[in-house]
């Protein structure tokens, strides 16, 4: 059936639902009040000679930033097709900015389930008699829904599971493979560069750390602890020979 | 040291239920083909609840949409099925084509065809060699890879990507097949059909295979149609519907080619369907490379996009028609854009890819929506696996073929 068709059938049949009927490109879309939506889907997909079997998508729409003025903030958009007689119709249900809320249609397609978590997760959409209705791609404790115009592109603030995960970072690097050098080090450079200097292979690690050790019990410990040779910039035939 | 704290442990009274437990499999599983998490509740190996969780790869990619011209959108949907990302991008362009009214000629619809089924065998291949590897077929992952590994540099002979391609562009293709790409393909279509049968061979009469695929996660046509299953998985379950045949695009319309139906919904007759559609997909190529007409590869009306092959003097491409693209932006036209909305739907390798576009009259989309076939294929793993056991969870997430980064999006 052609889609004008369609959406005059259910014009005739739900009159006082039907807000408007939009065509662009060949293609159909009804605009509908909320409070009918299961009854009229149910009967898209019941009815003999229309038989839409197959919930193509499902998704919300903001329209506050939209350039012409639209009668309602928020559109729910169901997109129906019919695999037996290959026909499609698109519904568009106008909703509220203030508290927007559409009955679930779970119960005629279970493959609802999931959109509707996600309008209700980008958008905020409510839907009545919803088994699960909780976030579905964002954390739980997520503020604001994204795809509403008001929502900047790069979000407001972190997510707060980020800020935590990335403390515990910062804990664990304390004692992690490459732990951040003790602040005594920075102070008496000849250790290290005594230590790294390829030119004086004859030091030992122990010796190299010796003369400014004064202060640095705890560096000098800790290199002396290290095998001979161990960071001194020899290699492993020099060390052998030695 | 601390002394450890002295506390009474609780030891559970036997109810009945003390082989219940939860777990977690996911996000690091290899068997979830990604970053899929699967909470289960197990009562000793059979699955009481099955709770997936996506959105461990969201970026926002339809909000990043509304910020972008259509020419700056092309590349995102490469990052949707990152596997088959070729087909991703024909699905778009096809669904801005249709918005902004823009014919593609004859060629680019024929090489659009090809690479679309070139990335359906790339993407199958892949399904099966990871797939067979889950259930514990090593070999076949192997033997896959090696044909894919040939897609894949024809695709980098093609467009210069082997993943990510932006080949496909608004009104047509971005460079021209040449004689080494249509030889090389030859070369592979020709000696396919008989790895095919290599792979099958392996596992079609595999006792294992058949234990492990032949009744697990049946679907019936009717819960097939509620859960919105699509692509092989609906067809699986024995329902006649394929994008390609019944809203064709592209050259599909031009091409003979058949529709694989099977009728078990198991995974076993998944398996099958894709199999067969292997085997379509090589028909279509053969047809494509003897019918591949002449002509330009970009439309007239096609926004420019700074194709190589299509160069027009620089004054020229600023007040072409439709000088939508990255250019006509930078120089403060204003190109008149249609107000309006639609859904296209196109049959990637995965299932059913739609595109929801709506435009104001902007440069940019006002609203797109992505119908995903892995979103919601996901979202059916808990009717398939609810009552059968955890390894046939790991059988039904193979064989429904779900890509995580066109799921999260």
């Amino acid at each position: 059936m052609e889609q004008r068709a369609i959406a005059d059938t259910l014009k005739t049949q739900f009159s006082e639902e039907v807000v408007d009927i939009v065509e662009y490109q060949g293609q159909v879309g009804v605009l509908l009040r909320p409070d009918q939506i299961v009854p009229i889907l149910r009967w898209l997909r019941d009815s003999a000679d229309l038989r839409m079997d197959h919930l193509r998508a499902l998704c919300g729409v903001d329209n506050s930033k939209r350039k012409t003025s639209y009668p309602e903030r928020f559109e729910v958009v169901y997109q129906l097709y019919s695999t037996e007689l290959r026909h499609e119709i698109r519904l568009r249900v106008l909703l509220p900015e203030k508290d927007p809320h559409v009955d679930s249609v779970v119960s005629l397609w279970s493959g609802a389930n999931w959109l509707e978590r996600e309008v209700f997760d980008m958008f905020g959409i409510r839907f009545n008699q919803h088994p699960n209705l909780k976030r579905v791609l964002l954390p739980d404790d997520w503020e604001g829904h994204p795809l509403r115009k008001e929502y900047p592109l790069k979000g407001r603030k972190e997510w707060q599971g980020l800020v935590e995960l990335k403390e515990r970072i910062q804990e664990l690097d304390q004692h992690g493979f490459y732990p951040p050098p003790p602040v005594e080090a920075k102070k008496g450079g000849t250790a290290k560069k005594g230590a790294k200097n390829p030119v004086e292979p004859q030091k030992t690690v122990a010796q190299a750390a010796g003369p400014a050790s004064a202060g640095k019990e705890k560096t000098a410990t800790v290199a002396a602890a290290l095998p001979a040779g161990v960071n001194t910039g020899k290699t492993l035939r020099e060390r052998d020979q030695a | 040291m601390k002394e450890p704290s002295k506390q009474t442990v609780e030891v559970p009274v036997a109810t009945g239920d003390e082989d219940r437990y939860r777990l977690r499999m996911g996000p690091q599983h290899p068997a979830t083909h990604g970053v899929l998490r699967v909470d289960l509740e197990l009562d000793g190996e059979t699955i009481v609840a099955c709770d997936p969780q996506v959105g461990y790869l969201h970026r926002g990619i339809e909000k990043l949409a509304e910020n972008r011209t259509y020419a700056q959108t092309l590349i995102l949907t490469d990052r949707l099925d990152y596997i088959a990302a070729m087909s991703n991008n024909c699905g778009f362009c096809v669904a801005v084509e249709k918005l902004l009214a823009i014919t593609p000629p004859l060629r680019a619809r024929y090489i659009r065809t090809i690479v679309n089924e070139m990335s359906r065998l790339a993407s199958h291949l892949l399904w099966l060699a990871t797939h067979a590897l889950d259930i514990g077929a090593m070999t076949v992952f192997l033997y896959c890879f090696r044909e894919r590994e040939i897609l894949l540099e024809l695709f980098e002979e093609l467009c210069g990507a082997r993943l990510t391609f932006s080949y496909p562009r608004i009104g047509g293709v971005r460079q021209d097949v040449n004689a080494y790409f249509i030889d090389g393909l030859q070369r592979f279509i020709d000696i396919f059909p008989e790895k095919i049968l290599e792979y099958e061979t392996l596992i079609d009469t595999n006792r294992i295979w058949l234990k492990r695929t032949v009744g697990i996660g049946k679907v019936s046509r009717e819960k097939a149609l509620s859960l919105g299953l699509t692509g092989a998985c609906l067809r699986a379950s024995g329902v006649d519907y394929d994008v390609r045949k019944h809203q064709p695009y592209d050259a599909y319309d031009l091409v003979d080619f058949e529709v694989p139906i099977g009728q078990e919904g198991d995974s076993y007759a998944r398996y099958r369907c894709r199999m067969e559609e292997m085997r379509q997909s090589v028909r279509i190529l053969q047809q494509c490379i003897d019918q591949l007409p002449p002509g330009p590869i970009v439309g007239e009306d096609a926004p420019d996009l700074h194709m190589s092959q299509r160069i027009i003097p620089f004054r020229e491409a600023r007040v072409s028609a439709y000088g939508t693209g990255l250019i006509a932006l930078s120089h403060k036209t204003k190109p008149t854009y249609p107000a309006g909305d639609i859904y296209v739907a196109t049959e990637v390798p995965k299932g059913e890819l739609g595109f929801y576009i709506i435009s104001d009259g902007s440069p940019r989309a006002y609203r797109m929506h992505i119908r995903s076939p892995s979103f919601i294929h996901i979202s059916a793993l808990t009717a398939l696996s609810e009552g059968g056991l955890v390894a046939d969870l790991i059988t039904n997430i193979g064989s429904v073929d779900v890509v995580l980064g066109e799921s999260d999006r």
